[in-house]
């Protein structure tokens, strides 16, 4: 039975399509396919080619080979703590964010009671626009009128958002609270997927019910891990918002976005230098992505 | 928790797991407490006099409570007009963007067109790229456009509404093309193959027949969506200089003054900007949800 069903519904192709079939085709593939490399895959393409020279966004283009790469990493004093402040984001939000999500997730879903109440909740930060997250940080946190430090009291109140050292780790504080919603609607997803079976099995082989969860449930759960990992990168490659809220990326706060930002729209118009930050930008996420969609490739050939 | 055979070595735990269960709703409740505190915070700030916040700071009890900021937020910043703006970017944008991309994954995934696997991967690619590396060359390529005046007071497609939608659009397409391609494989190809035998031709197809059954899937995307392009702060600060344009997210700016800013102001505006979204979440949730989880599934 499930043979034959499975060669009838096989491989249809090549069957006829009409004229009218193939202008339906035409028209609705290609005009996404058309939007999409104009508007992302052409740009994207050059912005690697702006980067090879010094334009300044009006003048004629210049080569400058390598230039802009070599003063980038040499001779611009905000890039490698913008370096540092995405591989500070990305730890925070894959080592604290991430787990955090997935211990909530693992929480409800073993059915307590209000679980709806705690899942709606707990996402709630994640429908709010990061312009609103960076507001609402303000609020509680800026020097003279913030709530933290009405509570704290004290006479030398801590400017939490001004001062250099201490500003980026309130604004991963603010962006943990938008990203640990976020991962545990996924992660609670997976879970409920997972075969309640698995986990009777692991309990009468003895295994306690860490171990279960380790060793049986985790490996399950393999798909969302790749997608949590994934959004994980992403999100702290292209972290902009919070920070251009808080105070335009500056003072402790540069990100290599608000780098590229700040270089092409802003008054300098160094935009061969702009779109070489970019481009280090799109090589990292570029790395990421080519591994993510080989696993999904391969998730495909098993289907 | 089924002990139906009685010799399984089940430890009996009563006593353990009704105090670890007390723990476990006492931690969530801390931890949703703890998420909602700031949200409560700037209600509650919101609707309180500057000068009264200022003196007993933002923990005090209330001595005066009224929508006044509401008001202030509102007409002062004229947020209505960017309201109205937010709304032309994503609802045309929200709806053109489900409609092209689920015929992309209806023909990637239920006709089986050569090459639909890299049709996939470069519009899902797509959306995962930095929003900044696209930034200078489109910002170029918009100034380049022209369009009449009917179109964009601009007269090129910078400066107008219809470069953000666009953007939006093609860069949505990548995650939605994603989604559906997955969901549509879940569907039962029988009907399909039922209305080939019928004649019906590729748009009866995908219209008459995939469409209907992808209903939940388009509304979870939908709403999703429309959280996301409506949150969207990036594109309508680069591809718009004429500030009566901005959406109502970069609009939030114009409630800080040049030399002092009234913070309970800025928290009135923010509750009103974040109230469409909160609303679609709370009222939508189930699709929302859903919309989330749809890719991570696979089926």
């Amino acid at each position: 039975m499930v043979k034959t069903s499975a060669r009838r519904a096989g491989r249809p192709w090549p069957r006829r399509h009409t004229r009218r079939d193939l202008v339906v085709l035409g028209a609705l593939l290609g005009l996404p396919i058309l939007l999409d490399l104009a508007l992302i895959w052409g740009p994207t393409l050059a912005s690697v080619g702006l980067s090879f020279t010094t334009w300044d966004g009006i003048g004629d283009l210049k080569w400058a080979g390598l230039q802009n790469y070599r003063n980038l990493f040499t001779d611009y004093p905000p890039f490698w703590p913008a370096v540092r402040h995405n591989l500070l984001w990305l730890a925070f939000l894959g080592l604290l964010a991430a787990p955090f999500g997935l211990l909530l997730a693992v929480l409800i879903d073993r059915g307590v009671r209000f679980s709806r109440f705690y899942q709606s909740t707990l996402y709630m930060p994640v429908v709010l626009s990061l312009a609103v997250v960076g507001f609402i940080a303000q609020l509680i946190l800026s020097r003279d009128q913030g709530a933290l430090n009405a509570v704290l009291g004290g006479k030398n109140p801590t400017d939490w958002l001004g001062d250099p050292g201490l500003n980026i780790w309130m604004v991963l504080l603010a962006a943990c609270w938008r990203h640990t919603g976020y991962v545990m609607i996924l992660y609670l997803a997976g879970l409920k997927s997972v075969d309640p079976h698995l986990k009777e099995a692991a309990a009468i082989d003895g295994a306690n019910e860490r171990q279960a969860f380790f060793r049986v449930v985790l490996p399950t759960l393999r798909p969302v891990n790749v997608i949590v990992g994934v959004i994980t990168v992403i999100e702290s490659l292209r972290a902009f918002d919070i920070v251009y809220a808080v105070n335009k990326g500056r003072n402790g706060l540069e990100l290599l976005s608000v780098l590229v930002t700040d270089n092409i729209i802003g008054e300098a118009g160094r935009i061969g230098f702009g779109s070489a930050i970019a481009v280090v930008l799109l090589l990292v996420s570029l790395g990421f992505i080519v591994t993510y969609l080989v696993q999904e490739l391969r998730g495909e050939h098993q289907r | 928790m089924t002990v139906s055979t009685a010799p399984l070595p089940v430890p009996t735990r009563t006593g353990p797991a009704r105090r670890g269960r007390f723990g476990v709703h006492l931690f969530l409740t801390a931890v949703s407490l703890a998420f909602l505190t700031p949200l409560l915070l700037a209600v509650y700030a919101s609707l309180r006099p500057y000068e009264e916040t200022a003196q007993y700071g933002y923990f005090s009890l209330p001595r005066h409570l009224s929508f006044a900021y509401y008001r202030q937020a509102f007409v002062d910043s004229g947020m209505s007009k960017y309201f109205l703006n937010s709304l032309v970017i994503a609802v045309p944008g929200v709806l053109l963007t489900l409609f092209l991309a689920s015929f992309v994954a209806f023909a990637v995934s239920r006709l089986r067109i050569r090459g639909g696997t890299a049709l996939l991967m470069v519009f899902t690619a797509g959306n995962l790229l930095p929003q900044q590396v696209l930034v200078t060359p489109l910002y170029v390529l918009f100034n380049k456009i022209p369009l009449p005046y009917w179109m964009s007071d601009s007269m090129t497609l910078y400066d107008s509404l219809w470069a953000v939608i666009a953007v939006q659009i093609a860069f949505q397409l990548g995650f939605c093309v994603f989604v559906l391609a997955n969901f549509m494989r879940t569907l039962p190809r029988e009907i399909l193959e039922a209305a080939i035998v019928d004649g019906a031709g590729v748009w009866t197809q995908y219209r008459r027949v995939t469409l209907p059954l992808c209903r939940p899937a388009l509304a979870a995307l939908g709403t999703l969506q429309f959280t996301w392009m409506y949150n969207d702060f990036l594109w309508g600060l680069v591809f718009l200089s004429d500030g009566d344009k901005l959406p109502v997210t970069s609009a939030l700016n114009n409630l800080r003054g040049q030399f002092f800013t009234d913070y309970n102001l800025l928290a009135a505006g923010s509750v009103l900007v974040a109230l469409p979204t909160v609303l679609v979440f709370l009222l939508l949730q189930r699709h929302f949800i859903a919309g989330l989880t749809l890719g991570a599934g696979k089926g």
